[in-house]
Order: structure tokens, then C-alpha cells, then sequence
């Protein structure tokens, strides 16, 4: 068979294995931080080891080796579904693949030798910075290559968030890590001050915007239609939404800088467009949740669309307690406590973590060739492993959250205060405890993914191909 | 802001949400206007199955979407936002702390107030003033001296005897209104490591002279570095080396060495100085509570036995 007559599933079987091995990983690294907080004794005292190490390390692994991995797996994989092409120029698509595991390596080797920008989420050294944009830039030219050369006029909905989230994180690495090199490990950013703090904040909420939000709106898109076999609710709100939520994401970063010496005027731009995009975000939650109405009752079968809906319930939670914690007022109280930790990871583990596991239970039989994983079982306990973990650590993170911002404006009957800072920590060791119990079950159950996988791919024919599928209708269209 | 920026701020700030509620109103499908009903798709088809219905926008969302636009326009014509337009609520992030701060002096100020013409001797052994001052000594003081005023390191040991600036209640509360800074010049390059050597043995050898040792018995380090002391040192810790509170330097004479007593902590020192900084309160400490602070500093020797 004429090679542009099948998918090039290779890359995407590549990437769907590394989800996994980075998703371990990082977890893992996420674990032993989260260890270390309540017995700092685990960093060994090397420096190696250190939480402040370790820490980027985790961020780096789960964000963008264990989410990037699998957003350049289903995107691959979905866009050549929805375009009825073989993915553009299979060897750029190989580089993607090796490049982005090179920059993985490399921060894995240069984090805990404490080789860092010291920019939150853009902590790698300007070399991997580098290569992260010619890869990012080759990203772009398979993806939107391929999308050119599509055989069906209209471009499906999941595409509109692949493309954004790919155009957006370009934009903003290159402009966020833009510095002046020294020596090969250490580079000055050209910002200074608060305008250094505000780009790099820009930078920061957008990364979750675009690439932990849009991305992942992506795979949304295609796996819980094609998973519960149902029509996507309704085009008109994807439309609304779509660019509702590219439009007003780009302003909100400016409420990580609430009461700081950023002016008065950015904070609020930052605060009110974080709350406009409540709206934008939930119509994404709405749109998966009504599509998936209607098959409810294959819940009961299908542990994947468990995954899914249990997504999308996150997905709507913490994109209501965002804008909630945009709000100067409520800011004031949580701010710099680990309720923030609970919101992120009520996003991070919650919606992230779950859609990607959905979204590999349901792609990696379709790339091996199978009709399903090898253990449905698995699946199952899966779910409510990881379930049950991540309603312990953001439940504990919440409670300590909201206590550690009591504790730390509580005062005297004389004004002065009434916790020191080392009493209010004291205070959250039971629920660093809670926590790590928490994080735990999410790893061990993303372990007993990891087993199933294997058990996958062990018994599956390799080399699969599959045809490209003609569009219904014969080809509507030909870009050139 | 430039005129420039400051319409630039407002168009893109208004454009966005005009695009958005704009992109919104003409999405919006009337009550009567009858879709082509659930059943039916917008006729595209991708992946052999996937299809798309094209539902009106859910009521309750459209709400929630115009609220929140609505929401942001009155916020932004009462606060700070668009560019240089201050809004009309007069608010500013550093008038809304001092607002909080006057409405804080207002409630707490005569706790302290109350103590204002008390001697600081008398309030030294006030158990009311004392509950005070330990409060904001643990607010204040504790993160470098330690919660019980033993200091570490680097950080003075306020329990004890040795003071360098002095503990008269004027030259505390002068140290804790304005700050110090204490600085050791770096002397390596002058002296060199053997010169190092050297004063560190006539500082070794200062007790005994103390003691009534004839200058004239010392060993050959210790006379060395004595004429090195006195053409480096002098200046601030003194011909007899015992320091001077004015200067914040050292007596080098007694037991207590803030950056540590070994020969190398000592060397250290010598080679590469010190500057040490207490950092100043008079911002946020009112005159009254550096009063009673002062007094609970004071009371601190007494509670920990050491004699004057």
C-alpha cells in the first residue's frame, strides 16, 4: 500500500508510550517532593535532591513530558482523522518526537544540577530553550501541514484548539524566554523588574491557558464524540467559545501579581477578564458534558468515559474557582497559600491527567490494532484510584489552604499577629499527610496504567497501518 | 503612561470584550426562532462518524456570560483599569493599605499609647507591657534573634551582656527605629594571610594582658600582630581593643564573637569583612511600640540570668 494511503501512526504510538513513562515519572517526582514536605530529611542533604530542584522537575515532567507527550499523540492522531490525510512529512514528525524527548532528557539531567532561568515553568537553561522553539516550530509545520492538505472542507472543532494552543505557546516561550546568553548555563532575561514579573506571569497563566486548557479542549473534542458515539452538542457554542476563551486568556495573567508593584490598572484588567473567562471556559464543559448526554448509560461499561465525564467535572470546578480566586478579596486570603496548590492540581490531576488517561485508553488499542485494553478491570480500578487520590489531595490542599491564609492575617486583641509563620506550618503537616496519601493512589494508579499498557502493546501486532479513510461523501475538498 | 499607550490599553481592553459579547449577541438565537431541531447535524461528517449538532446557546450561560461582561465594564469605570483613568471609586491599591493602617492605629494604637509616659526601667517590669513587647518581638524580631532573643550566628544574642551599639533605652530604641549597619572592612589584601595569622594571636593573647601578662613575654606572633593592631584596628575597636558602641565595633576582649570564635571563623572575618545590617522599623513600628519593644528587649537579659 502506497504510504500517503495510511496514518503515520508511528509517531503517535511513540508519544502515547512516553504519556505514560513520563506520566510515571513525573508523578513519582511529584511524590517524593510532596514527601519531602513533611520529612525534609528525603533530599539526603545532597543538593541534587533538593525540594527546590526537584520541584521544576516535577512541573516540567507532568506539564510538559507527561501533558506534551500526550497533546503531540492525540493531535497527530486527530488530525489526520479529521483531515483524511497522512500527518505531513513523516520525518519532521520523527524530529518532533526525538527532539521533544531530547529537551525532556536534558531538563531531567540539568534541573537537579541546579542549572535554572528561575522563571516559574520556564525554568530551562537558553540552550534547551532553543531547541524547544525548533521543535515547537516543526510542531507547527507537520500540524498545520497537514491541516493544508486536508480532503474535507470544514476543519473539525478539535483542530480550531490544536492550532491555537500550538500558534499561542510558540508566541509565548519565545517571548518569555528571551535573554541574553553569558555562558552556556546562564542567560539574563532582557526584562527587568516588574515588567520581567508580568511577562513571565503573562507567560505562566497562558501556559495554562493554551497549552494545559486548549490543548486538551483538543482531545476533548474528538474522544468524548467518538467515545460515546454521540454528535457534538452544538457547533454554535464551540464557535462562541472557542475564541471567547483564546481572546480573554491572554489578559488574566496579571492576578498572580494582585497587591504587588504591578500597577493598579494591569491588576484589574487581569482581575475582570478572569472573570469574563468563566464563561468561555464552561462552554467547553457544557458542550462535553450535553454531548455525552444521552449516552449515559455506557458509564456503566465503558471505565473511559468515566475518565472523561470525571474530566470535564473537574474541568468545570477549577475553572469556576479560578475566577473565584481572581477576585482581589478572595486573593488577599489565598494567595501564596497551598490552596493554590489545590487548585492547580484539582486542574492538573483532575481535569489534565484524567482526560489524557481517557484519551490513551481509548487511542492506544486503535494505534495497536486491537479492540480494546488489554484489561477493562484495570481501567476500572484506575478510575477510582485515581479518583479517590485526587479528591484527597485537593480536599486536604483546600482545608490547609484556607487555614494557612487565616492563620496568617489572625491578630492580637494589641494588632499584632497571632501565628508566627513556622506555627502555621506546623499546623499543615497533617494535611501535607493527607496529601501525599493522595498523590500516592494517583501514582500507584497511573502504575497500574502503565502495566496495562504494557500488556497492550506486548500482545498487539507492532506495525499496524491503517488506511486513511475517505471522507464521507467523497472528497468535499481539495487545498490545493 | 504615554497617550499612546493609554488608548491603546482601552481599545484592546474594550475591543476584546466587544468581540467576545459582540461574537455572542449574534450566536444568539431568539426564544421563537425555530432551530433545525436536535435531530439534525450541520452536515459536516468527520472520521466516518463525527458529526455535530448545532443546539442554541444554553440560556443560563448567556447570562452568566453577559454578567460577568457587565460586571467587568462597571468595575472598570469604578476602579483603576483603563489605562490612566483612575476611576470613579478614588481607589488605589496603596490608599486602600493606608486606609486599613489608619483604621488599625485607630483600634490598637492605645494599647501602646497607654504606656507612653511610663519609664522604660518601670515598663521593663510591666507583665502588661511585656505581653506586648514579646508579641511584636515574635513578629518582628524573632526570624533573625530567635524567639528567645538568643540570637544565632551573625544574628546578636540580645540575652546576654555584650551590646554594640549599647543598651541604654535611647540607643535601643534608636537601633530598632533607624536600623544599623555594621561594617567590618575586608583586610586581607592589607594584611595578608600571614598578618592574619598574626592579629589573630594578639587577639588570642588580649585576656592575658587582661590578666596582667607583661607585653614583653608574648610569643613573636602575637607582638606582630600587635603593631599590625594597632595601625588597622584601632580606628574602631579601640587601643584596648574593648570596641566602641558609637561605632557599633566589637570589644574584643570578652567572650562573644557574633560570626563565631574559631581561629577560621575569626580569619574569615579579617579577610573579607563583614557588613551586617539590622534593618529599621520606624515604618512600621509607631514610636509607642518601639517603646515597649525596647523594654521587652531589656528584660530579656534579666529573664535569662546574665549579670550587667
Amino acid at each position: 500500500m502506497d504510504k500517503s494511503h495510511s496514518y503515520n501512526d508511528v509517531v503517535v504510538r511513540q508519544f502515547s508510550i512516553m504519556t505514560v513513562v513520563w506520566g510515571v515519572v513525573g508523578m513519582l517526582v511529584g511524590v517524593i517532593i510532596a514527601a519531602q514536605l513533611m520529612w525534609p530529611e528525603l533530599n539526603f542533604d545532597l543538593p541534587w535532591t533538593t525540594f527546590s530542584r526537584l520541584r521544576p522537575l516535577h512541573t516540567n515532567a507532568v506539564i510538559f513530558a507527561f501533558g506534551g507527550s500526550a497533546l503531540f499523540a492525540a493531535s497527530y492522531y486527530v488530525v489526520q482523522r479529521t483531515c483524511h490525510v497522512r500527518l505531513y512529512a513523516d520525518w519532521l514528525a520523527a524530529f518532533t518526537f526525538w527532539g521533544w524527548n531530547l529537551v525532556i532528557v536534558l531538563a531531567a539531567i540539568t534541573l537537579p544540577l541546579g542549572l535554572t532561568q528561575g522563571k516559574e515553568y520556564a525554568e530551562l537553561i537558553w540552550p534547551i530553550d532553543v531547541l524547544i522553539t525548533v521543535v515547537w516550530v516543526a510542531y507547527g509545520v507537520v500540524f498545520f501541514g497537514t491541516l493544508a492538505k486536508r480532503r474535507v472542507k470544514h476543519i473539525y472543532v478539535a483542530n480550531w484548539f490544536f492550532a491555537a494552543y500550538i500558534i499561542t505557546v510558540a508566541i509565548l516561550h519565545v517571548v518569555n524566554s528571551l535573554a541574553i546568553p553569558v555562558t552556556l548555563g546562564l542567560s539574563y532575561p532582557i526584562y527587568a523588574g516588574i515588567v520581567d514579573a508580568m511577562v513571565q506571569w503573562w507567560y505562566g497563566h497562558n501556559a495554562v491557558g493554551f497549552f494545559l486548557t486548549a490543548g486538551f479542549l483538543g482531545i476533548m473534542y474528538y474522544f468524548v464524540p467518538k467515545q460515546a458515539g454521540r454528535p457534538v452538542y452544538s457547533y454554535r457554542l464551540s464557535v462562541v467559545h472557542f475564541w471567547a476563551l483564546i481572546s480573554t486568556y491572554m489578559w488574566a495573567g496579571p492576578h498572580h501579581l494582585h497587591y504587588t508593584t504591578l500597577p493598579d490598572w494591569a491588576q484589574s484588567v487581569g482581575m475582570v477578564f478572569s472573570l469574563v473567562l468563566l464563561a468561555p471556559s464552561w462552554g467547553g464543559m457544557i458542550n462535553g458534558i450535553m454531548t455525552l448526554s444521552g449516552a449515559w448509560d455506557k458509564l456503566r461499561t465503558d471505565p473511559v468515559l468515566k475518565f472523561l465525564i470525571v474530566s470535564l467535572s473537574f474541568y468545570g470546578m477549577s475553572t469556576f474557582e479560578g475566577p473565584m480566586m481572581s477576585i482581589k478579596t478572595v486573593n488577599a486570603l489565598s494567595h501564596y497559600t497551598d490552596w493554590t496548590i489545590g487548585h492547580v492540581h484539582s486542574g492538573a490531576l483532575g481535569w489534565v491527567a484524567m482526560v489524557t488517561f481517557g484519551c490513551m485508553y481509548a487511542l492506544i488499542p486503535r494505534v495497536y490494532g486491537r479492540p480494546g485494553m488489554y484489561s477493562t478491570k484495570a481501567i476500572d480500578l484506575h478510575f477510582w484510584i485515581a479518583t479517590i487520590g485526587i479528591v484527597l489531595y485537593v480536599a486536604s490542599m483546600w482545608i490547609a489552604g484556607v487555614m494557612q491564609g487565616l492563620m496568617w492575617r489572625a491578630v492580637n486583641s494589641d494588632g499584632t499577629l497571632t501565628f508566627t509563620f513556622i506555627e502555621s506550618l506546623k499546623a499543615t503537616y497533617p494535611y501535607y499527610a493527607a496529601r501525599l496519601m493522595g498523590g500516592v493512589l494517583f501514582l500507584s494508579g497511573a502504575l497500574i496504567m502503565a502495566w496495562n499498557v504494557w500488556k497492550t502493546v506486548a500482545t498487539s501486532e507492532r506495525q499496524v497501518t491503517q488506511p486513511v479513510m475517505d471522507p464521507a461523501g467523497g472528497a468535499q475538498h481539495h487545498a490545493t | 503612561m504615554s497617550g499612546f499607550w493609554n488608548v491603546w490599553v482601552w481599545v484592546l481592553t474594550l475591543g476584546t470584550l466587544a468581540g467576545c459579547l459582540w461574537l455572542l449577541q449574534s450566536l444568539t438565537t431568539r426564544r421563537k426562532e425555530k432551530l433545525p431541531e436536535d435531530k439534525s447535524t450541520t452536515g459536516h461528517v468527520w472520521d466516518g462518524d463525527l458529526v455535530e449538532l448545532n443546539n442554541p446557546l444554553p440560556r443560563w450561560w448567556l447570562w452568566l456570560f453577559w454578567i460577568t461582561g457587565i460586571y467587568m465594564l462597571v468595575y472598570l469605570i469604578i476602579y483603576p483599569g483603563l489605562g490612566t483613568f483612575a476611576g470613579i471609586g478614588g481607589w488605589s491599591q496603596r490608599s486602600q493599605y493606608e486606609a486599613e493602617m489608619a483604621k488599625a492605629e485607630k483600634r490598637f494604637g492605645n494599647v501602646f499609647a497607654a504606656f507612653a509616659d511610663t519609664p522604660i526601667p518601670d515598663l521593663a517590669r510591666n507583665a502588661d507591657a511585656l505581653r506586648l513587647g514579646r508579641n511584636i518581638f515574635l513578629n518582628r524580631c524573632a526570624t533573625c534573634h530567635g524567639s528567645d532573643g538568643r540570637g544565632a550566628k551573625g544574628f546578636p544574642n540580645l540575652s546576654d551582656t555584650a551590646w554594640l551599639w549599647g543598651n541604654a533605652p535611647e540607643a535601643i530604641i534608636a537601633t530598632i527605629t533607624n536600623g544599623r549597619t555594621g561594617n567590618m572592612p575586608a583586610l586581607g589584601p592589607a594584611l595578608g594571610e600571614q598578618g592574619v595569622t598574626e592579629v589573630i594571636a594578639y587577639l588570642r593573647a588580649l585576656p592575658k594582658l587582661a590578666a596582667g601578662t607583661e607585653p614583653a613575654t608574648l610569643a613573636p606572633d602575637a607582638t606582630a600582630g600587635q603593631q599590625k593592631f594597632m595601625s588597622f584596628c584601632i580606628g574602631c575597636h579601640g587601643v584596648d581593643a574593648r570596641g566602641n558602641q558609637m561605632l557599633g565595633a566589637p570589644n574584643l576582649t570578652d567572650s562573644d564573637w557574633l560570626h563565631g570564635s574559631t581561629d577560621a571563623d575569626i580569619r574569615d572575618v579579617l579577610m573579607k569583612g563583614r557588613s551586617n545590617q539590622m534593618p529599621a522599623q520606624a515604618d512600621i513600628l509607631s514610636p509607642d511600640r518601639i517603646r515597649v519593644l525596647t523594654a521587652y528587649v531589656l528584660s530579656l537579659r534579666e529573664s535569662s540570668g546574665a549579670q550587667p
